[in-house]
């Protein structure tokens, strides 16, 4: 954010903050370590905010639970914003000197107002208005979010929706102040700084900004395309255009992981060549032509990861893989060499040199100082920076360093698909405690906790539809159906629906999910389905 | 409001292309300091910041001080009392683990009266309690010169669950032939953890990393008083019935093996568990965004058991049940492996 690509806060800030809202995140379950240092908070006396459709194990830890309508979380931030206009909460001073664009929002939030919000979000005016209090006369607050804010077909709406509240209220680039968006792999941070995104090189240069992109020419001896390339929705869309011919996948699953399943299997099916490069035999594998069997990054070969507070850390090799099997950089280094390329033979210290002579943020991360200090925060520009505990220091200072922080305004835009009487039913996704996306590596430990896939029903719509706890019923949405049973959850309300997606092959939700997508980010919206549920016996009659 | 000219200046294309320029280095708010407080420890004088407890304070004279209850990432609880020491002026002997320095203490941590206190504590546990797997537990009994065998030879064993419905006051006075104990069978309920409580010296570590200082899950606590006190789910139900998540971080602070991996218990029942062989890897573990740090426990090429470090500002010592058990994955492949070869081998 304000062109930074990280949270900006340090995990020893939310302990010693004083309002926390955890919006469209169950941590507990999901981020379970951080949410330590959220209680180690709310010890101290911190007052925690859940925003969730569901009523999760993190809402009840929260002083006040905002049980929003999926997907209508712009119309709750807005009004939010309003209120703190209105109410004259707002930082004046620090919008004046740090911000931009403030007229624009303040006229686009004016007809959020908390009676309209209470009948879009379903939360009850006078708690939207309890929290855009205490959020704005808080001495240090800060908001964290997951995959509740970005899997929507508006997800950087959502975002710049909450990244505005914070510049409404100064809640950025202060100690204990910060927006954090928690990362849901051990790695989606480090490799967006080490340029896997399409339009990045590493060190979050941008790719289209000349003299940088120069930098890594000289570098590498080689000439990099001058324009962005295409997102992993943008890629699926080019297949389905034949532009897109030769896919190579490390380390995903998007024959399983992407919206809408029986679609990106067919364009997978569909392609001339797949290559898949996986530690596991996945899903995705079993559609490649060729499959490079590839050691495990996190204990099997040496390197670093980054975690959501930016912080770079060690992973290191603690076992030999299984005979065949090599790590990631030597496979690439003889897919180079096969291509023509020599790349050498260099360790993975090696690489990560190299790195820090082409991004300033990892210039001083030698691998001893990683190794010593328990890893390193980004930016750290030199051998003697401790790493940065926050970001946007800058916009505090008289006058602001570098360009202003831009507010966004943004307009409520409710889910692609809307509720009707053929499928009256919202089934949002999530993940649970014991299990990790589709389930590929938590598949093979025993949890004691864990029940297989179902259907959760708020209790209420059980006994409207006339299904019992565990009785197999069919879930449809417009693009397909699958049977799972039932189960009965009291954290749902009334018409919300929960699935997760752990056991694809068992039941494969995703062949539920739409996959409308983020234009801006290309996300797609697994939030947010509309379904029915079933009885099988209904069902057979009918067929 | 900026003038108009500079808001058309922050387009986006400025704001993405251009790298971020440096800021000022980002501190934390400074902690007031804390006045100094002069004392004597071992006729060693010595002076420490306000709130020191007197195990810190000795450590910085170069005195090491026994503790079995205490752990620098939890609340003291001042149970085990081994960790006395003798305060001039105090009636009894003071817990070092949480007493905190005054000016002109007077403080004795290697007395005649401490060194027979200390060794009352290790022979009183060691008498009731097995302590086979508490390597530090032995090295103080060792430097104590503890006996607990003078307490008679160990009691029977009690029954499954006996102990679990201990009914307050229903005892019968001892005949003060055999030493009482704790003895009874191992409690295995799941898949990823034992619960031995033949092992167990009340210390509280677990039940504190389940509650207030750790993990807040609240699925264990102490139950009953005196020699039936005993770690309990409530209602003593068996773990998966409990409110447990198998995080793992109680045994992560057990010092005496009373909880231990499933992995470390069956590979001890057949006797292929081997430290000597262990080598011990730090990594960060492979599945959320957190970055919590694994330290890899790994004998002859397969992870035994996983634990966190203490020190690390992420995890505090603290897992979650994926990162402490989520690895089997690994194994998997290797194992299938060698089962193919085996099938291969004996199809010849």
């Amino acid at each position: 954010m304000f062109g930074l690509g990280g949270g900006t806060s340090s995990y020893r800030e939310i302990e010693e903050t004083d309002v926390i809202l955890l919006w469209g995140s169950n941590a507990r379950d999901t981020h379970p370590i951080f949410f330590h240092h959220v209680l180690k908070g709310v010890y101290n006396g911190a007052r925690l905010f859940v925003i969730d459709p569901r009523r999760t194990s993190s809402a009840q830890w929260a002083d006040v639970w905002l049980g929003v309508d999926v997907g209508a979380d712009i119309a709750l931030a807005n009004a939010m914003a309003r209120e703190i206009i209105t109410a004259g909460l707002a930082d004046d001073d620090f919008i004046a000197h740090a911000t931009s664009n403030f007229a624009a929002y303040r006229e686009s939030v004016e007809p959020y107002t908390l009676a309209y919000a209470e009948e879009v979000t379903g939360v009850p005016a006078a708690i939207i208005r309890e929290t855009a209090h205490a959020y704005a006369k808080a001495e240090r607050a800060q908001i964290c979010w997951t995959l509740g804010i970005t899997e929507h077909h508006n997800a950087v709406d959502n975002v710049l929706a909450i990244i505005s509240l914070a510049l409404l209220t100064g809640h950025v680039g202060r100690y204990g102040s910060g927006l954090n968006p928690l990362r849901g792999q051990n790695n989606v941070q480090g490799s967006g700084d080490m340029g896997a995104l399409p339009d990045r090189l590493p060190g979050f240069q941008h790719v289209e900004n000349t003299p940088l992109r120069e930098n890594f020419e000289r570098a590498w001896g080689a000439s990099i395309p001058a324009k962005k390339g295409w997102n992993l929705t943008e890629m699926f869309e080019a297949m389905e255009r034949g532009d897109l011919t030769a896919l190579y996948v490390l380390g995903e699953n998007p024959a399983q992981s992407e919206a809408d399943q029986h679609r990106a299997i067919r364009l997978l099916k569909g392609l001339d060549i797949l290559v898949v490069q996986d530690m596991l035999m996945n899903a995705t594998a079993e559609l490649a032509d060729v499959v490079l069997p590839a050691a495990a990054s996190w204990c099997e070969s040496d390197g670093t990861v980054t975690n959501s507070e930016r912080r770079v850390q060690r992973v290191r090799k603690a076992m030999d893989p299984p005979s065949g099997v090599r790590d990631d950089l030597t496979i690439l280094c003889d897919v180079a060499r096969s291509l023509g390329g020599d790349l050498g033979a260099p360790v993975a210290e090696d690489l990560w040199n190299e790195l820090r002579s082409l991004s300033p943020f990892h210039a001083g991360m030698s691998y001893e100082r990683i190794e010593r200090l328990g890893g390193l925060q980004w930016p750290c520009y030199d051998d003697s920076h401790p790493g940065e505990m926050y970001l946007h220091g800058r916009l505090w200072e008289r006058p602001v360093i570098g360009p202003r922080a831009p507010f966004s305004p943004v307009e409520y835009d409710p889910p692609v698909e809307r509720l009707d009487d053929q499928y009256p039913l919202r089934l949002t996704t999530g993940r649970r405690l014991d299990s990790f996306n589709t389930g590929v590596q938590t598949a093979s430990y025993t949890s004691p906790l864990r029940r297989g896939e179902t259907i959760d029903l708020a209790p209420e719509d059980g006994q409207d539809l006339g299904v019992a706890e565990g009785e197999t019923v069919r879930v449809c949405s417009r693009r397909g159906s699958v049977r799972a049973p039932v189960r009965f959850d009291s954290s749902l309300r009334p018409g919300l629906a929960f699935m997760t997606p752990h056991f694809p092959n068992e039941v494969a939700t995703n062949e539920l999910t739409i996959d409308a997508t983020d234009p801006k980010s290309g996300t797609a919206e697994f939030k947010a389905t509309a379904i029915r549920v079933e009885k099988i016996e209904a069902a057979i009659a009918q067929d | 409001m900026p003038p108009e000219s500079e808001e058309a200046a922050l387009t986006p294309t400025w704001q993405f292309l251009n790298p971020v320029p440096r800021g000022p280095l980002p501190t934390a708010p400074e902690e007031a300091p804390q006045p100094e407080v002069e004392l004597t420890i071992d006729g060693q004088e010595t002076s420490v910041p306000a709130g020191t407890t007197l195990l810190h304070a000795a450590q910085r004279v170069g005195i090491e001080t026994p503790t079995l209850c205490y752990l620098e990432s939890l609340t003291p609880v001042n149970v085990c009392r081994v960790c006395v020491v003798e305060l001039e002026g105090s009636r009894t002997l003071v817990p070092a683990c949480s007493r905190k320095v005054e000016p002109g203490m007077q403080v004795q941590t290697d007395s005649p009266r401490v060194r027979l206190s200390r060794r009352m504590v290790l022979e009183f546990l060691a008498s009731s309690v097995d302590v086979s797997t508490a390597p530090e537990l032995q090295a103080y009994m060792e430097e104590y010169e503890a006996e607990p065998e003078r307490y008679g030879p160990p009691g029977p064993a009690t029954a499954a669950d006996e102990r679990d419905n201990a009914v307050p006051g229903h005892h019968a006075a001892p005949a003060g032939d055999a030493a009482h104990t704790v003895e009874q069978p191992v409690k295995i309920d799941n898949e990823l953890y034992i619960r031995d409580y033949s092992k167990c010296i009340l210390c509280y570590k677990c039940v504190e990393a389940c509650g207030e200082d750790a993990q807040n899950t609240f699925a264990i606590a102490v139950a009953g008083r005196g020699f039936d006190a005993r770690i309990s789910t409530e209602y003593a139900v068996p773990l998966p019935d409990s409110a447990c998540v198998y995080c793992g971080n109680c045994i992560g602070v057990c010092p005496t093996g009373a909880l231990m991996f499933r992995s470390e218990y069956d590979m001890r029942a057949t006797g292929t568990w081997d430290e000597t062989a262990h080598s011990e890897t730090d990594t960060i573990c492979s599945y959320c965004g957190v970055g919590c740090s694994l330290t890899l426990h790994v004998q002859d090429n397969e992870i035994v058991k996983v634990m966190s470090p203490l020190e690390s500002d992420v995890t505090k010592g603290n897992l979650c049940i994926k990162g402490r058990f989520g690895w089997q994955f690994m194994q998997q492949p290797k194992k299938q492996a060698e089962e193919t070869q085996d099938d291969a081998q004996s199809l010849d």
